[in-house]
């Protein structure tokens, strides 16, 4: 038996210059579970993706069943016997569960016949293996998530695999189903498979790793055995870095209550009973992990996911939010997370982006006012020190912290009373960040109420008066800003409280 | 729509090379009657283009234009022939055009089918709904007061010049100063964006149709005063003329870029082109391929810039992708 099945030496990876991975050293061995934890962005995804062969490292060594892999790519991977198993199932949708299972189970001969009678059988015997009882016949896209996830497990048993990787496999699991995730797992180790774990449920952690790699800021800070740290330890492992940036905060008289949500539930969203409300003047952070549903509450707050439940109060009257236009004229602005995506309009002229969201303003019965239109942009590519040659310049030629500052502008535009910023630094270089924040800190100054989200708890932590945390959909609890620190934020976007003391949850 | 005119140059100049050839080699293309039938021949080409390219700029198409206009020709003839004034039977034309527009507009922009699958619907059940009502027959015996509108032959002309001309610069300027016009960018540009900015995307896709219904039913009015009849089965493979000219005046497939003077001049090159191969003693079996040509070169060209800029001007890989494909 070989000692280890998989093993990586001084990987890197760079993205646009940012470095994802610098020099880490992962290993797995034959029957045993290895969890990865880290914080969000930490490079747990990268790593999994190098070893699965989505992306290639820039340098670093793989090794698997001791033989060195020079080129992955994820052929060689699914022929190195190595499987992957994410949060979201990627199977094909409008196929059956057969034919998503016999997918993975053909070797890539392009004009065999396959034989669905035996792949059936098989694929039913696979199934059983991974504890779960479904109709073969059945369409992937009507099944439920779990058993979606089963279906992947199927699909890396039926592809003899020996290095398996769960991500964030519970995400959609229920307690029952864990239970059984966790039974499959256990029988897969027995066979000798060695499992890599990821989750952000240090419970999870606990009941079922053997060895325990922590992540940090793509660094691996430390690999030990799971019997020798405790939760506390791990979580201080986790966001052990110093808080290495000085925001620029000023404290400002806080005015009256510019936005309140009261029990707000939305089931499409994910999200139940949540209550906040912020201040003019006011910054509130809003924390959480990925999948924690902050997107998802701006988007609900903005018009653009349906209210199940709950109310709405804007300056302390309830207001009707049904599409981002309600929003607009509300007083609601929402810097949305993905800029190329939702934020700005890349073909368009800087001046066209700064007022597509305040046309009527800059219009006269219609027609588009040009020079208050040049007006309104020079001025904001002023105030916000946009570098550009000329208003009319394209958008897309803009530097990543330029664009997100147009896309600021757009917003600032229609005089809002609430900002909602979503990752507003994410992407940007270090000094257009700092830029950022002291743009963030004089609108706020100025009398907007704020909410930031952000995944970085230095950000939420030196931007922010409040700090909100969510929780799986739901409030984990509020901070002030003097009590907050990362390790109780970290403790509240985990679900639990590890000091023992309850989280202030303010009404 | 501000990333420069390159596009619109380069078909200008490929138009200047043409000419300068046919100058050389074939004046007589360039005889009075020549131009004004080949002007009079491309005015609902350019009618419809006009619509097409707000519908392109959307990121929609609009492949039932061509059924749309034989509708609309016979709805001409039918209310002409009932006694209405020519003026109305043309509101009529229009409004026919303008319906059915409107039916595409909802179904592609509220029931959210993809606008190639609807307009492919309606395009079939047009043209045979069509000819299954008129059983193939032509409209004939249309009044004199239907002939060139009612006006002389030389105004008539002078009419079709006023009106296409009117209609392209009048569209091409909303477009660039009015609010609607920026809101169809926006919308073919970056859907998500431009909802989150508060503008309606779903109302200026249904408007986009409804507009491009109303210019067909123009087209093919103006199209049928020149005639005796009006044929049951006019402006097959119209839509595609159409489409072509604005691609190759730089209109991008997916939306968000592209100019009314590109469309412009993409029908003067289409349309010249034709009746050019004659003059040069080119055997006009080749007409179509050398459009065909001209609208791949067109499209290869976007791809080698976007090659040479990587990430282009305000286009992202994913987009330029898109383009390629």
């Amino acid at each position: 038996m070989i000692a280890t099945l998989l093993e990586a030496t001084s990987i890197t990876k760079t993205f646009a210059g940012v470095h994802a991975l610098k020099g880490v050293a992962f290993d797995l061995r034959p029957g045993e579970v290895h969890a990865l934890v880290g914080e969000n962005g930490a490079g747990k995804s990268t790593l999994v993706k190098i070893i699965t062969g989505a992306v290639a490292a820039d340098s670093g060594t793989l090794t698997v069943a001791g033989k060195e892999v020079s080129h992955n790519d994820p052929a060689l991977a699914h022929s190195l016997k190595i499987a992957a198993i994410y949060q979201q199932p990627s199977l094909f949708p409008h196929l059956t569960v057969t034919e998503n299972i016999a997918w993975a189970l053909e070797k890539g001969k392009l004009w065999h016949r396959v034989d669905w009678k035996g792949r059936k059988r098989q694929a039913v015997e696979l199934l059983g293996r991974a504890g779960a009882s479904i109709d073969p016949d059945r369409i992937a896209s009507s099944l439920t998530m779990p058993e979606q996830q089963m279906v992947e497990i199927a699909k890396a048993i039926g592809a003899g695999a020996r290095i398996l990787i769960m991500d964030e496999p519970t995400a959609s699991l229920s307690d029952r189903e864990v239970e059984s995730l966790f039974q499959v797992i256990a029988s897969l180790r027995g066979q000798g498979c060695g499992i890599i774990y990821i989750s952000h449920r240090l419970d999870e952690i606990f009941a079922i790793a053997d060895r325990i790699t922590v992540l940090r800021d793509g660094e691996a800070i430390a690999t030990k055995p799971a019997g020798e740290v405790d939760r506390a330890a791990l979580i201080e492992m986790m966001v052990g870095r110093p808080v290495n940036a000085i925001f620029p905060k000023r404290e400002v008289p806080l005015g009256e209550i510019a936005l309140e949500l009261r029990n707000v539930s939305c089931a499409a969203a994910g999200l139940r009973d949540i209550s906040l409300y912020v201040r003019t003047g006011e910054i509130l952070g809003l924390a959480g992990l990925v999948g924690a549903g902050r997107t998802e509450l701006a988007e609900t707050i903005f018009g653009l996911r349906p209210l199940d439940s709950g109310e709405i109060l804007v300056r302390g009257r309830p207001v009707r939010i049904a599409s981002p236009v309600h929003a607009i004229e509300a007083g609601l602005a929402y810097l949305p997370e993905d800029r190329r995506r939702h934020g700005v309009v890349l073909e368009m002229a800087i001046a066209a982006n700064c007022s597509l969201a305040s046309l009527q303003e800059i219009s006269r019965h219609g027609w588009i006012d040009a020079a208050r239109e040049r007006a309104l942009a020079e001025r904001y590519v002023t105030e916000l020190r946009i570098k550009t040659p000329s208003v009319y310049a394209a958008s897309g030629t803009l530097s990543g912290g330029n664009q997100q500052k147009v896309a600021l502008a757009r917003w600032l535009a229609t005089g809002p009373k609430v900002l909602i910023l979503d990752e507003p630094t994410q992407g940007v270089d270090v000094g257009a960040k700092a830029e950022i924040h002291r743009l963030i800190v004089d609108l706020a100054q100025a009398g907007l109420a704020i909410i930031m989200i952000s995944s970085e708890l230095p950000e939420i932590l030196g931007m922010s008066d409040r700090i909100a945390v969510m929780h799986a959909g739901g409030m984990g609890g509020i901070l002030l800003r003097a009590e907050a620190t990362q390790q109780k934020i970290l403790s509240l976007a985990l679900g639990h409280t590890p000091t023992g003391e309850m989280a202030r949850i303010e009404e | 729509m501000i990333k420069g005119h390159s596009r619109e140059l380069s078909v200008a100049g490929a138009i200047a090379v043409l000419f300068l050839v046919l100058a050389l080699a074939a004046p007589g293309y360039f005889s009075r009657d020549n131009l004004t039938d080949l002007f009079l021949a491309n005015v609902p080409v350019l009618i419809i283009a006009l619509g097409m390219t707000l519908i392109i700029l959307t990121g929609q198409i609009d492949i039932s234009v061509g059924s749309m206009f034989a509708v609309c020709g016979v709805a001409a003839g039918v209310f002409v022939k009932a006694g209405c004034p020519v003026a109305l039977a043309g509101l009529g034309a229009c409004g026919v055009g303008a319906a059915l527009g409107a039916v595409n507009g909802a179904l592609v922009a509220y029931l959210r089918i993809p606008s190639i699958v609807v307009t492919l619907a309606t395009m079939v059940i047009l043209r045979d709904g069509l000819r299954w009502i008129t059983q193939g027959a032509w409209i004939e015996d249309l009044p004199s007061r239907f002939q060139w509108l009612g006006f002389s032959r030389s105004s008539y002309q002078a009419v079709m010049f006023l009106i296409a001309g009117g209609l392209s610069i009048a569209i091409g300027w909303g477009l660039r100063n009015l609010a609607a016009g920026r809101a169809i960018y926006a919308t073919g540009s970056n859907a998500e964006a431009a909802r989150l900015a508060g503008i309606d995307t779903r109302r200026n896709i249904f408007s986009v149709f409804a507009i491009i219904g109303a210019l067909t039913g123009l087209a093919a009015l103006l199209n049928s005063v020149r005639f005796n009849q009006i044929p049951s089965n006019a402006g097959l493979g119209l839509e595609m003329k159409v489409i072509a000219a604005v691609v190759v005046g730089g209109a991008a497939i997916t939306g968000g870029t592209g100019t009314i003077l590109g469309t412009v001049l993409g029908v003067i090159l289409l349309g010249a082109i034709g009746p050019a191969l004659t003059f040069l003693g080119i055997n006009a079996y080749w007409e179509k391929a050398i459009q065909g040509a001209i609208i791949l070169a067109a499209v290869v060209a976007d791809a080698a810039r976007m090659r040479l800029v990587p990430g282009g001007i305000g286009r992202d890989a994913s987009s330029a992708a898109k383009t390629h494909a």
